[in-house]
Parts: C-alpha cells; structure tokens; sequence
C-alpha cells in the first residue's frame, strides 16, 4: 500500500510536471509589452509554485514510503515540534507569497493606475445580449452622446446615437468589430447595454468586466498585426457562448483604409 | 490522584449544573424557556442560554450591518437618492418600544421576588407596549403610502421600509416569546431554573430597542 | 415544586416513537446523520447534473434517455439546450458548496461528533439544532422544485450576480425559488453555529481545557464563528435580490438598460454592491467548507501515524490565522469586476497572506508523518491524498490571488480547475476521510476495507485525470458557464482534451458506486464495530459504537490528558485515551 501510493504521486508529480514543462495546449503568443509582462510574471510563478508543487508532493510520496508500519517493535518517534522550523517555514513561505505579489505591483499599476498615454484612439465598447459594438469618434474625435429610448436595433442604432440632432454623433462610427492601428495607444471605454459582460482578448493578456451604469477604461498598445478572438467572460445569459467578435490589428494605413469603408457603411 | 500533564495545560471546563440530587436530570427543555422537550431533559446552567442569545444577536447586528452599508453605497452612488419627512409617528413608537424595555425589567425584578401576579401583568404591558409599537409602525407606513412614498419609490424609501420590516419581524418574534411565556407564566413562577427564559428573552428585547435607535437614527441621517 | 423527573426522564426515554427517534429527533447523533445523508443525496444528484453538463459539453446535442421524461420541460426529447445547461451548473453549483460541503464536513459530523469529543450530553440546544436541520431540508427542497415546477431553476450560476439574476423574467421564476432556498439555509446556518459555539465554550467536560480540545473541535468551533459573522450577510444580499426582482427596487441594477427591446424600470442600483455583499460570505464560506475538513485530516493523521500532530498550537494559530483572514479576501473575486485597482492590489496582498497559514498546515501534517508509523486504513489513504490534492488545489490559487495574472485567468476554466480541486476534490475526500473514519463510531459497523480501497484508488486517479488537464483548458483561455465550445476557433484544439476530461469524470463518478455499495451494505451488514476500532485517543472512542443516547450518562468523563497522546515513551501502550488515569513520565 505504502509503496503503491508513493509511486502514484510520484508519478502523478512526474506526469504533470512533463505536460506543464511540454504544454501542447498553452496561452497564445503575447501581443503587447503589457502583456509580455503578464507572461513573464507567470513564467516566475510557474517556476515557483512548480518546484513547490514537487518539493511538497516528492516530500509527501517519501514520508509515505519511509514511514509505513513495517510490523517492527520500533515506536513512532514521540515529537511534539520544533519551534525553530515552525519559524522558518512561516518566515519562508511569507517571504515567497508575499515577495511573488509585489513583484506583480509595478505591472499592475502600469496597466491599471495610470491612464492611457495622451494621443491614445479612444474607442468605446458596449456589450449587450448577446453581442459586441465598437463605437468610434470619428474625425471629430468626440462621442456622440447616447440616449436609451433612442436605441432601435433594428434600424440599426444598437447604441441610441441621435444622428440627426447630434453634431458630434454625425461622424461616428459603430461596428461589430474592433480594428485599431498597430504600435498605437489605444483606450477602451467599456459600457453595457443590460447586464454585466466581460471582454476577454487573450492575446493582451487581460479582462475587464462591462458593467451597466459604468464606464471603464483599459488600454493598452497592440505590437503585432493579426486577427485575434474577443470572447465574453462574465455569464451573461443562454447566449454568453456565443459573443464572439474579433479584433483587428492593421498597419496605420489600413486602419485609415477599414475606417473609410466603414464610414461609407453607416 | 495528580493529573498527568505531558504539556502545561490550565484546566478550566465549565461542568454541567445539575440541580437538585446528584443524579437523574430534572424535567426541563433547553432554550427557549419551558416545557420537556429532548430525549433527556436537562437544565443547563443560565450563563449558557445567556450565552447563546448573545451569540444570536450577532448575526442580526450582522444582517443590519450589511443592510447599512447597502444603504451608505447606494445613498453615494448616483444622484437620485431623495430624503423625505419621516411620520411623527415613529417618535411615539420609540417611546413605547422604550416604555416596554423598562415594564420588561420591572416584570424580571417582580419575578426574581416571586411576585406572581407582577410579573404576569408587567409581561402583559410588555407585550402590549411591543404590539403598540408594531402597530405604530404600521400606521407609519400607511402614512407613507398616503404620501405615495412606496417601497420602488426611491432608495430611501426603499431602505426605510426594509429596515423597519427587517425589525419589525425580529421584533414580533421576540414578542411570540414573551406571550409563550406568559402562558407558561405559573410554572416560571414556581420554578426558579426557568427564570432563565425571561432573562433571555429580556436581552434579545433591550437589543430591539437599542437596534430600533440605531435604525431611527440612520433613518433620521437619511431623510 | 421540582417534580422529581429523574423517573419520568427514564419511562419518557424508553416510549419513544420511530418519528421522535429518528425523525423529529433532537438527540445530535440522529441530527448529524440525518445531515450526513442530506449531504449524501445533494452530493449525488450534483454528480448527475455533473455528469450531464459533461455529456452535454463534448456532445452536444445528444439524447439523453430518461431525462426527457423525468424533466420534460427544460430538456425536450432528452436534449439539453444552452439555457437548461446554465440551470444545470447553477444547481449543481448551490448544491454542491451548501447542501454538500458546507453540511457534510460541520453540520454531518460536527453534531455527531463535537458533544462527544468534549464529554458532553448532547449540544447546549437540541431542540434548536433540530429546527436548523429542519430548515436546511426546506432549503433544499425549495432549490430542488424548480425542476419540476414553473419556469424552470434559474440560470445566473450559484453566484447569482445582478442584473441577470434580478432581471425577473430573463432569469427565470425560479431565481425567487433560489433566493429563499439559500434564505432558509443562512437561518439554518446561522442557529447552528450559535449553538456549536455555546457547546464548546460551556459544555466541555472537566480536565478539557481549549489547549487539550482535538484540532476537530478546534475546527467546528473556528467554523461557527465564520458561519454566524458571515450567514447574515448573504441573507441581507438575497433580500435585496429578492426586492429587486418582486418589489421593484433598484439596489443592484441602474438605470438605462434595455433587454429585448424594452427599456427596465430600474434606476441607480450598483452590480458592484451585490458582488461585495456577496463575497463577503463566500469567501469566509469556502473556508467553512474546508476548515471543519482540516480538523478532520489532522485528527485522522495524527491518529494513523502513532504520533501526536506536530505543532498542536502552531496548528490552532493557523485555524485562527485563516479564519481571520478568510474574512479580509473577498475582493479576489472582484480583480476584474471594476473595482478601484488600488483595492485589488490590497486583496492581492492580503490573498497571498493566506498562503502562509495554509503551508504551515501542510508542513505540519509532512512532519506528523516524519518518524511514525503509518496504518494505511482507508480513512488514512484518503488522508494521505488530501494532502496532495490540497498541495495542487491552493497552488493554483497562487497564480489567481496575483492581480495581473488573474485579468487572463479569471472565468476560465483554471478557476474552475482551482475551486474543484480545493472543494470538490479536497474537501470531498476530507468527507471521506471523516467517513471511513467514524463509521463504525456511527453506525455500530465497519466499512469493508478492500471496497475501500478499490473506491479510493479509482478516486485518486479519477480526479487528478479530471481536473490537472483542466487547468490547461483554462491557460488556453477557455471561459467557463460557456454551453458550447463550437463559436470560437481557439477553442477547437482543445476539444480531444474536454473528451478525456468528460471521460476521466464518467469513471470517477462511476467508481463513486464502489462507495455507495460499502456504506449501504456495511450499515446492514457489515462486521460489529469495537468501541476503538482503531485505537484512537479522543473521548468518542471510550464509548460503545455506536453510543447510547445519553453519551456518557452518568459517568461524566475527566480529561487528563490532550489529544494525540500517541507512542507516549514509557507508556503501557502506543496510545493514552484522553480520560485514561495513566501517569507517564516524560523526560525534557
């Protein structure tokens, strides 16, 4: 028995440590610094918990093996404890955990204390049952207001812009899909039409919860062209596996190019 | 013969009272006041029963904390929160919810002293007095309603009739026990152990009434 | 004038119905078992709905036999639509952190156990801990009728956040169902925990000072409080839930939104506000689920190494330590939710904290195994795997309590790989521990010991095969309460991992019948149990199993000594009972 259990740890122990090592199902590639930063923050705590993770688990298969009943006279060792290891370990794992957690400060507090860099394209993104909008400002770079009663899906004023009253709503422009500029900053303002949803861009490495009745902001500068999944991650309802959209990643003049054939759209 | 202690340990245990002779337990229920009740009947000894119902407050300060501070985000959220005037009424229900408080204690006094008859019409007042608040708090609430203040019509509203009904309930309950045990009003007389129910019960009262002027209070900071 | 009842307490014993006995019972030992079993038949219809949700996952579409006629309505021909999936995970969910761990680990065997463990006669309220046991039956039934009646149950997960669940009709009639269900089980709770905390302060026997309780009643006792400070906060939380859908109030869900069309008659709630309330309680809740559970391993632990814990006190800090601090995290559900991130940074840190306590346990319980000599009786295998299940299951809390690295975990399927380990996997085999080990204490029988073992190691396996490839469905970014996989092209790789998941999961809930038959068969017919089967320490084993109502009667034991008195040097035997008279010498 006492040997069986330590084999199946250790190789439970084994096993996961080659699929992590070997990962055939993993994150995507990162494309943003922000993000990259995200993967190297995991890369440390992988590394930490996972020599933990085998400390503990190899501890455990041993003490299970060494110390089975072998049928013997011998008695268990009375011990009742050892103050000076209780300290060491305390003070260990509180110098592990708590230093791995100020490690991720600065990284937080670049994405989420500061603001967007000036000069970032502010894009405003609305999510509602069961489906994601992007609104651009347009040349005039202001949003036009929305109101609630304005909004009619089906004429197509998923947001309530009022188009013909609203200079600043006149050039805007909403779309199913996000598309910005490569090496650009960029700020989301994210808003919900009913319930709480949450964009999910993997590839930034980051989520942020839609919440109704607020506007948050994200940023974030995008370093790679590409097509990149948009999921929901917050439950939203029976169709909140289905809210999918993508984000586009262009070089400036094809960004300019999308733009225009938007604007010919709306 | 010396206890043998392998690590320095203080002995301190409550033992369970049993009253009267050494053994057999005495006929009794276990919390609230009266009646056998469990396989083998037993008293514990009052400072236990005291103890569960200050135990048991804590969760109702709990709830009310919790309904408080929804109440301090909500009022700093958005702009529509709208005071209103309370109902004069509510004035006068704290002055009978305190007037009971204090025909409670003077029932508790009349009972320690054995004095029957006090103590059975003392509880009555109590009894009526906590009715006459409730009933107060009703006739606050058709006030309202006269005023088209409803529970939907604004946050404030909304709390004010959350926390008066989140109360009021608390405090009927406490009233059911007062009445249980002015049923059972001759056997508290006659047997001291069962006192215990009214001191219990004294506490959750005296609680209401302080809970009633916290929640008067905020009601007041709010409107 | 004091009726001399010590008569009327003998005939009023020896009289008494099957339906007093064993139905509106208030003696602890009927209450803990009646628990138990609750817990028993929540845990296997969780399972079921388990079951399904993974059949429905890698196979959609399928028809499924006989559901289509025990639920006709929200599964049509024995197929599960997106919708009835989200209700499926929203039970199983409520089920399995209330009706099953929260009841199993304190309610099931923290009655049964705790007023033996101190010497008492029962706890300090019987007729209280009958109308709590009560209540929770109520609560269940309330969460379970919205399967057979109405609308359907709800469909906003066991979270429940605002606006989906307060919006009435899109959430489903059988959101209000809910909410009073949990309503009923927060009173339940909230009595019951008064009472386990009166018991233990007032009702220990003479010679048990706190220093000298079993780190079980240290556990149940630390839990109660975390029950009675945090109950209260989910009941006002679903109070306002319940006004916000029925009475028209907006304490969760602003203004402005529109759902199908039509514009809400909401104005100025937050959503924010409801998950604060809520996390409140559900963090210090997954410690009440598993606290109870530590106490368990580390009495059993103790108990098979020959050896008493190591760092009895050090362990009752650490109780104390995650207790507290359960109470200081529960804005680690909310990194992401909109919260000032400047509160995220000061969760993530307190988060963190918590580690430390955790890892003192857990070096603790490797150093109980340092120099013993270990029984492999099932309770200890059972054990001996919750330590590496714990190890896995709070390491991946150490990536989730980093803000950073939680902006891309959170709602995937790494925190469900996290939670399921360190609940349904952890907790769970501490329920088995709990139960190999008290059975015969219980029920009078032993569990036949090779079912035991068969149903151990098939478990073991199962739940590692299950949820380690979870946590890789997660890292891919799989977002979790999502009823099919088929919209996203990422996902699409993964799908040969999510059949080995459903599959893993099929063979370990099958292997579960490997239990069901040993309890069922050894409650009938199992061989007699001893008084102390396994030669254990605490006051429950000086007891015949399983024991007579009245515990110790009139012999009101006296404790001597604490509790893991185990391979004492100079002592008769490799064991001193608690209440023994044995005076051993021993030397610095």
């Amino acid at each position: 028995m006492a040997l069986a259990l330590a084999l199946v740890v250790t190789i439970i122990t084994v096993v996961s440590l080659v699929l992590f090592a070997w990962h055939p199902w993993w994150f995507p590639i990162s494309i943003a610094a922000e993000a990259r930063a995200v993967d190297h923050q995991f890369a440390i705590t992988f590394l930490i918990t996972g020599v933990i993770f085998v400390l503990a688990q190899l501890g455990l298969a041993f003490l299970i093996w060494r110390n089975r009943d072998r049928g013997d006279a011998r008695p268990a060792a009375y011990i009742l404890g050892n103050s000076k290891l209780e300290a060491s370990w305390t003070l260990l794992a509180a110098v592990i955990f708590l230093g791995l957690s100020f490690m991720g400060y600065r990284l937080w507090a670049t994405t989420q204390f500061t603001g967007a860099a000036p000069g970032a394209l502010k894009i405003e993104v609305w999510g509602e049952q069961y489906a994601w909008h992007f609104h651009y400002p347009g040349p005039d770079g202001r949003f036009g207001a929305t109101r609630v009663e304005l909004i009619d899906d089906t004429s197509g004023n998923e947001l309530g812009l009022d188009r013909k009253n609203d200079p600043d709503a006149k050039d805007d422009i909403v779309t199913d899909e996000l598309a910005v500029p490569v090496n650009h900053p960029v700020e989301l303002i994210l808003r919900s039409k009913d319930v709480t949803h949450s964009l999910f861009i993997r590839e930034l490495r980051f989520k942020q919860d839609l919440v109704p009745g607020m506007e948050i902001p994200v940023h974030f500068t995008a370093t790679r062209l590409g097509d990149y999944e948009i999921a929901c991650a917050e439950l939203c309802g029976m169709g909140h596996f289905g809210m999918r959209s993508v984000l586009h990643v262009m070089t400036e003049e094809d960004y300019q190019k999308w733009l225009t054939a938007q604007t010919t759209g709306q | 013969m010396a206890p043998a202690l392998l690590k320095s340990t203080t002995a301190s245990a409550a033992i369970p009272t049993v009253h009267g002779g050494g053994n057999g337990f005495h006929g009794g229920g276990s919390f609230p006041g009266g009646g056998g009740g469990g396989e083998f009947p037993r008293r514990l000894p009052a400072h236990t029963y005291r103890l569960g119902m200050w135990l048991g407050l804590i969760p109702i300060v709990m709830l009310f904390v919790a309904f408080t501070s929804a109440g301090v985000v909500r009022s700093g959220l958005s702009t529509d929160w709208a005071g209103f005037t309370l109902p004069r009424v509510l004035w006068l229900n704290t002055m009978l919810l305190l007037a009971s408080s204090a025909t409670l204690e003077l029932s508790r006094r009349s009972l320690t002293a054995g004095l029957g008859r006090m103590f059975a019409g003392w509880l009555y007042t109590t009894a009526a007095l906590g009715l006459a608040f409730v009933g107060g708090q009703l006739m606050a609430w058709r006030e309202l309603i006269a005023r088209g203040v409803y529970l939907a019509t604004n946050p404030s509203s909304s709390f004010f009739y959350l926390l008066t009904a989140a109360h009021g309930v608390h405090l009927l309950g406490g009233i059911a026990a007062l009445l249980y045990m002015l049923f059972r009003a001759r056997v508290m007389v006659a047997e001291p152990a069962r006192r215990t129910a009214l001191e219990v019960t004294a506490i959750y009262r005296h609680f209401m009434d302080g809970l009633w002027i916290y929640i008067f209070l905020l009601l007041v900071r709010w409107s | 004038m004091a009726e001399t009842s010590a008569a009327v307490a003998h005939t009023s014993a020896a009289r008494k119905s099957f339906i007093r006995r064993y139905v509106f019972s208030t003696d602890h030992k009927v209450i803990g078992i009646q628990y138990y079993f609750l817990a028993l038949f929540s845990v296997l219809v969780g399972v079921v709905l388990s079951v399904l949700m993974r059949i429905h996952l890698v196979w959609p579409g399928t028809e499924i036999p006989l559901l289509g006629k025990i639920l006709p309505q929200g599964a049509p021909g024995g197929v599960i639509s997106p919708e009835y999936y989200l209700s499926l995970l929203t039970i199983h969910g409520t089920l399995m952190v209330f009706f099953v761990l929260t009841v199993a680990g304190q309610s099931g065997f923290g009655n049964f156990i705790l007023p033996l463990q101190i010497g008492a006669e029962d706890m300090a309220f019987p007729r209280l801990n009958m109308l709590s046991f009560w209540l929770t039956f109520a609560g269940l039934i309330a969460l379970l009728a919205p399967f057979f009646v109405g609308d359907g149950p709800p469909i906003s997960g066991w979270t429940a956040y605002p606006p989906l669940s307060a919006i009435g009709k899109a959430a489903g009639a059988g959101q209000d169902l809910w909410v009073v269900s949990i309503a009923l089980f927060c009173v339940a709770s909230m009595l019951g925990a008064l009472n386990f905390i009166t018991t233990v302060l007032d009702l220990r026997t003479r010679g048990l000072s706190l220093m000298r309780l079993p780190l079980t009643v240290w556990a149940w006792f630390i839990t109660a409080v975390l029950a009675l400070l945090s109950f209260a906060v989910l009941l006002a939380a679903g109070v306002l839930l319940l006004l916000d859908r029925v009475g028209g109030t907006s304490f969760f869900v602003p203004g402005g939104l529109i759902v199908g069309g039509q514009i809400l008659d909401f104005h100025g709630g937050s959503p924010l506000l409801w998950q604060h309330l809520f996390w409140f309680f559900g963090h210090p809740e997954v410690y009440i689920v598993i606290l109870p559970v530590m106490g368990i391993i580390s009495h059993v632990v103790a108990t098979f190494s020959r050896k008493p814990i190591f760092g009895y006190r050090p362990m009752v800090y650490a109780l104390l330590a995650i207790g507290f601090l359960g109470f200081c995290v529960w804005g680690h559900h909310m990194f992401v939710s909109g919260m000032s991130p400047y509160s995220g940074f000061a969760f993530g840190v307190l988060t963190m904290a918590i580690a430390v306590p955790s890892s003192i346990k857990t070096f603790n319980w490797l150093g109980t195994l340092w120099g013993g000599k270990l029984r492999f009786t099932t309770a200890m295998l059972f054990a001996l795997a919750f330590v590496s299940v714990f190890v896995t299951g709070g390491l991946s809390g150490i990536f989730l309590g980093q803000p950073p690295l939680d902006a891309y975990l959170h709602d995937t399927y790494f925190v469900v790989a996290h939670f399921h380990m360190i609940m349904g996997v952890a907790a769970i085999f501490g329920i088995f521990v709990g139960t190999y080990f008290w059975f015969p204490k219980m029920f009078g029988r032993m569990l036949n010991p090779t079912l035991g073992a068969i149903h151990f190691w098939l478990t073991f396996l199962g739940v590692y095969a299950i949820f380690i490839p979870m946590h890789f469905v997660g890292l891919a970014g799989t977002p979790r309460r999502y009823a099919f996989f088929s919209a996203f092209d990422f996902m699409a790789p993964l799908a040969g991992l999510e059949r080995f998941i459903s599959i893993a999961a099929f063979v370990t809930a099958a292997a579960q019948l490997f239990f069901l038959a040993n309890l069922f068969w050894s409650l009938f017919w199992g061989p007699r149990a001893s008084e102390n089967p396994w030669q254990a320490t605490s006051l429950e084993w000086t007891l015949p199993s399983p024991p007579p109502p009245d515990n110790f009667g009139a012999r009101h034991p006296v404790v001597r000594h604490g509790p893991y008195e185990l391979s004492v040097p100079g002592a008769a035997k490799d064991y001193i009972m608690q209440d023994s008279t044995e005076e051993v010498r021993v030397g610095s």
